[in-house]
């Protein structure tokens, strides 16, 4: 008989009931919730007299449509200019006090984008069963957690059940071999992947993502790869626990302390695919073949390396493919054969769960330091993913570092990576975003996306298109 | 839930691969606290020629003629027929809240992003994966013929054309079982709460690490 997966771990160790039908009863950790998702779940709740069957398992944040501008936010939730939104925030308040959830309100140092939260707090621990409403939950995955995002109606019934009805999905590795080159990025990596399988390409599958490349990612680096696992169509990414997972939840907030962190690391270590674990796919790429990555299209499957071209549809075969080629191009207001690095750039947005971590900021601040915004860009910001990311990066001078290059310092939200909030990318212009979809009117009306990493937008911020940023990295550092 | 048992209604194709939850209803009306009235802003982006906010009066908003939800031929269309990869993207039930809402009750593709396909089923609509070939045959058949009708029985697994000749679909049994019901899955997951409480006890014996409030 083979040895486990770590999904397959993860998945017996929260196996509360086994149906005949297939389906499974699987018991939940932790639930985070946000405003958005949430309403209907707490008035579904009300309607039929339920309550939470562990409040405690969940906690509370609101992100997606709060404002990011020191104006709207030094006022609190009166400040939310907006009225639909301040409603819907104030609604995630009284709905939390009403029914004895934690939240972390928009005032708080701690609030935050809760994929961003969850982690920082130590809310997110290795081993857990972790849902939200939301599909970046795959981030969790990151720590060795099985975690994705759910609807509405799932919200509700882990609320009342503290259960999940689920069907066991199916095994896949995907092995990134070898060493990264430098210039590199945790958002390269996926993006590359995303580009191999497709956007369904891990439907109907848990991805575990391995290899050398992988592994040697520190834990914000981890979290951008398993936050994209849902854009290739897995619910769920995965990584296997190490000291680098361990070091990083020990002292933080919500994690156990002291003989209890000791005796759970020890069960933690145990958190890994077994050597003759069967996968039912595996796919293997070579680090060595990733440079920087750029999507071009209205997908995230549509990338390309800096260095390449948008493709050419009547060169595909596929007539389904074709049209699709065609109709991107179309909205993105592209022509075939174009290089990567002459698309000429609008926006600059770096954030998002995705990449607004505090590496991810140090990543930016490095290229930008000492140089300047393009005159060509219109709007860059830098909105970093928790007041905690945002406290520390002010610590370290990177806000600094931003606004004398001339982008906007803002504050912590899921801001224009589906902006919801008044953060938007007008019709027609050309943003080079940190964020994980380039979906038609992702980022605003008419908005057209370029998915890349930190450190590649904030080069295009610099030169007002696209770079190789590995050339930037070559050249002295400046003062 | 409403249950779904046989629903005969007219079919409408949307030729698009890859259709994402942004496209079925964008992020602007999921400021809503509400579960209703997404169905005039099902498919904004592409239904209309400018830009919605919820609080816009929709009757004078101009219509994007081209786009197949426009045409008058699929007025009142119930049965969605879609591409490859429908509803990727976010894990927003406002899409099939949005698609129940304008009186869509049947999505039928080739295939389905996972999370939007579980959502459906939490709100009575059923969406019913074919084998590619099958899908290509109808896209044929009701872009020839206006008035197309499918009749889906849910109970016999079957979609029957207008020619009467029949379709079988496969569901899973549980999923069947609740939506022909219109079951109300918390209920029968609380039939368990004995299992979930013993569960629960040995977990936090084994594991009480993760029993810290937060």
């Amino acid at each position: 008989m083979s040895g486990k997966t770590l999904y397959d771990k993860l998945w017996e160790s929260h196996l509360v009931k086994q149906r005949d039908d297939g389906t499974a009863l699987i018991y939940i950790d932790r639930q985070l919730i946000h405003e958005v998702t949430s309403p209907q779940a707490f008035e579904g709740l009300r309607l039929t007299g339920r309550k939470p069957w562990r409040a405690d398992a969940n906690l509370a944040t609101p992100d997606h449509n709060i404002p990011t501008t020191k104006a709207e936010r030094s006022r609190g939730l009166d400040g939310i200019v907006d009225p639909v939104s301040r409603i819907q925030v104030r609604t995630l308040a009284d709905n939390c006090r009403e029914f004895g959830i934690t939240e972390l309100d928009m005032d708080d140092i701690r609030q935050g984008i809760v994929h961003v939260v969850g982690p920082e707090q130590g809310a997110t621990l290795p081993g857990m069963t972790i849902v939200c409403g939301d599909s970046h939950t795959s981030t969790h995955g990151a720590l060795g957690a099985l975690a994705h995002g759910i609807g509405t109606s799932e919200v509700e019934h882990v609320m009342a059940t503290q259960c999940l009805i689920q069907k066991k999905m199916r095994n896949m590795l995907i092995r990134v071999d070898g060493k990264l080159n430098p210039g590199v990025t945790a958002k390269d990596i996926v993006l590359a992947i995303i580009g191999e399988i497709g956007t369904a390409g891990g439907t109907g599958y848990t991805i575990e993502f391995g290899g050398e490349a992988v592994r040697s990612l520190s834990m914000e680096g981890r979290m951008t790869i398993c936050n994209m696992a849902i854009e290739a169509g897995a619910r769920a990414g995965l990584i296997a626990v190490d000291q680098t997972t361990i070091d990083y939840i020990k002292g933080r907030p919500m994690a156990p302390q002291g003989e209890l962190f000791t005796r759970a690391a020890e069960f933690w270590k145990t958190l890994v695919s077994d050597a003759d674990a069967h996968f039912d796919r595996v796919v293997v790429l070579d680090a060595a073949d990733i440079i920087p990555q750029v999507t071009w299209g209205t997908s995230p499957e549509m990338v390309a390396p800096v260095t390449g071209v948008v493709p050419d549809p009547d060169q595909e075969k596929d007539p389904s493919r074709a049209d699709n080629i065609r109709q991107a191009l179309k909205y993105m207001g592209l022509k075939p054969g174009t290089a990567i690095k002459d698309i000429q750039l609008d926006v600059v947005f770096i954030g998002s769960c995705t990449n607004s971590r505090i590496e991810d900021l140090r990543a930016a601040a490095a290229v930008v330091k000492g140089r300047k915004v393009a005159s060509t860009i219109q709007l860059a910001m830098v909105v970093p993913g928790s007041g905690l990311v945002k406290q520390q990066a002010e610590a370290e001078g990177l806000d600094k570092i931003f606004t004398d290059a001339g982008l906007e310092w803002r504050e912590p939200g899921c801001s224009m990576c589906l902006a919801m909030n008044a953060d938007q990318l007008p019709a027609g212009k050309h943003c080079a975003s940190t964020s994980n979809r380039n979906f038609e009117g992702r980022q605003g009306f008419g908005g057209r996306t370029h998915l890349v990493s930190p450190a590649m937008a904030a080069a295009a911020a610099i030169h007002g298109h696209f770079v190789d940023v590995r050339d930037i990295l070559l050249e002295p550092a400046r003062a | 839930m409403k249950a779904f048992t046989v629903h005969t209604g007219l079919a409408m194709p949307l030729d698009r691969a890859n259709v994402d939850t942004d496209f079925i209803i964008p992020k602007q009306f999921l400021k809503s606290i509400k579960r209703s009235g997404f169905g005039i802003n099902l498919f904004d982006e592409h239904r209309y020629l400018d830009k919605g906010e919820p609080d816009a009066d929709n009757s004078q908003r101009p219509l994007n003629k081209d786009f197949v939800l426009n045409q008058p031929r699929y007025k009142g269309a119930s049965v969605l027929m879609a591409r490859e990869n429908f509803g990727c993207g976010s894990s927003r039930e406002h899409a099939p809240w949005a698609l129940d809402d304008y009186g869509f009750r049947v999505v039928i593709a080739p295939s389905f992003a996972d999370i939007f396909f579980n959502n459906c089923f939490k709100n009575g609509i059923l969406p019913i994966v074919l084998d590619k070939e099958v899908v290509d045959a109808l896209f044929k058949e009701v872009n020839a013929a206006e008035g197309y009708t499918l009749t889906v029985d849910l109970p016999a697994q079957s979609i029957t054309r207008p020619d009467g000749s029949v379709i079988h679909f496969e569901v899973d049994a549980f999923r069947k079982h609740c939506l022909l019901n219109g079951l109300d899955d918390i209920g029968l997951t609380l039939e368990d709460a004995d299992a979930i409480k013993a569960f629960e006890s040995q977990w936090r014996e084994k594991s009480p690490w993760y029993f810290t409030a937060a």
